[in-house]
């Protein structure tokens, strides 16, 4: 309701930073968070790259207090 | 002031994730730890009627809980802060009217919200000794399909509020466009399978005080990577609108370093 009566307050907008100045970075960076994740989060749960357990049972507490479905 | 510099947001967005990891870190050890070991410790009294093989221990029980804990906790910390760190870069200037210490904060109570609450109501975190293995694949895709969809129609949400906003205004479009997520959200757990997996036997407070504990890990995650993130944009972005109380005047030559 006020808040085009108060001028001092006025501030200039952000200019956004443009998409393809992002996409690089969020392309190879963010595969690699996801990947990170995944072995955190399901390696050698559902799907397994490395064999074994031993991905699965260094993490395995980490897993069960993060959220993820262990086992 | 052209460019905002995406590589010095992403090593602060890590950097961040790092030390909300190590907060959340301790929430989980002091908090989480018992309900888990209390959990292995039922497993293993049923153990003669399981055909769980543990077989010999390739982790013992205090590294799971000391070593493995930390570094799962940590990375994903470090992971989650990279790609919040990415998303910022783009919801910033996008979402409104929002400085970057402000625009921290919604993108991590959105990220709390959206990749762990709605999912969780779902398909909340189970204890040791509560799921069955069979299903384990299943309950991954599940899990990891409710994300992605609880991700998208947010993103979705944000972008048709943020076109209704011409028409109703900013408070109006904020609302329906929150009611078409919780709409879209309702309709996706009416239809995707639930599983009901808890033994008989399993006591209901230790569930619950597990599944708490779970949500309080993450809470303070995205809580403290909000406020840590906001506070090293906030210093990095000087130029931007929020915050408006304490803008340095800071031009040049600050030299004191």
């Amino acid at each position: 309701m006020a808040q085009s009566a108060n001028p001092t307050t006025v501030t200039p907008a952000i200019t956004p930073v443009p998409a393809r100045a992002i996409a690089p970075w969020a392309v190879f960076f963010g595969v690699l968070m996801l990947v990170l994740l995944y072995f955190v989060g399901a390696e050698q749960g559902a799907t397994a790259v490395i064999s074994g357990e031993a991905v699965h049972e260094w993490v395995h507490d980490g897993r069960h207090l993060l959220g993820f479905p262990c086992h | 002031m052209n460019s905002v510099p995406i590589r010095a947001l992403l090593v602060r967005g890590m950097i961040a994730g790092l030390l909300a990891g190590a907060l959340a870190l301790a929430v989980a050890y002091f908090l989480g730890e018992s309900h888990v070991d209390a959990a292995i410790a039922l497993e293993e009294s049923h153990a003669h009627t399981h055909t769980h093989e543990h077989g010999e221990e390739l982790v013992s029980r205090t590294m799971q809980a000391t070593g493995g804990l930390a570094t799962g906790v940590l990375v994903f910390g470090v992971a989650v802060g990279g790609i919040a760190a990415l998303v910022f870069c783009y919801a910033l200037g996008r979402i409104g009217a929002f400085g970057p210490r402000a625009t921290a904060a919604l993108v991590a109570g959105a990220a709390l919200l959206t990749v762990y609450v709605v999912p969780f109501l779902k398909y909340p975190a189970n204890p040791p000794a509560v799921g069955d293995p069979d299903t384990i694949g299943q309950r991954t895709g599940l899990f990891f399909l409710m994300i992605a969809l609880s991700v998208l129609l947010a993103v979705a949400a944000v972008l048709g509020g943020r076109r209704l906003a011409q028409r109703l205004g900013n408070w109006n479009a904020t609302v329906a466009a929150g009611a078409g997520y919780v709409l879209a959200i309702g309709l996706a757990y009416a239809f995707l399978p639930s599983f009901d997996e808890v033994g008989a036997d399993f006591p209901a407070t230790l569930l619950w005080r597990f599944r708490l504990s779970t949500l309080a890990v993450q809470a303070t995650l995205w809580t403290a990577f909000g406020l840590v993130f906001g506070y090293l944009t906030e210093r990095l972005l000087p130029a931007g609108a929020g915050g408006g109380t304490a803008v340095r005047p800071v031009p040049h030559g600050v030299g004191a370093g």
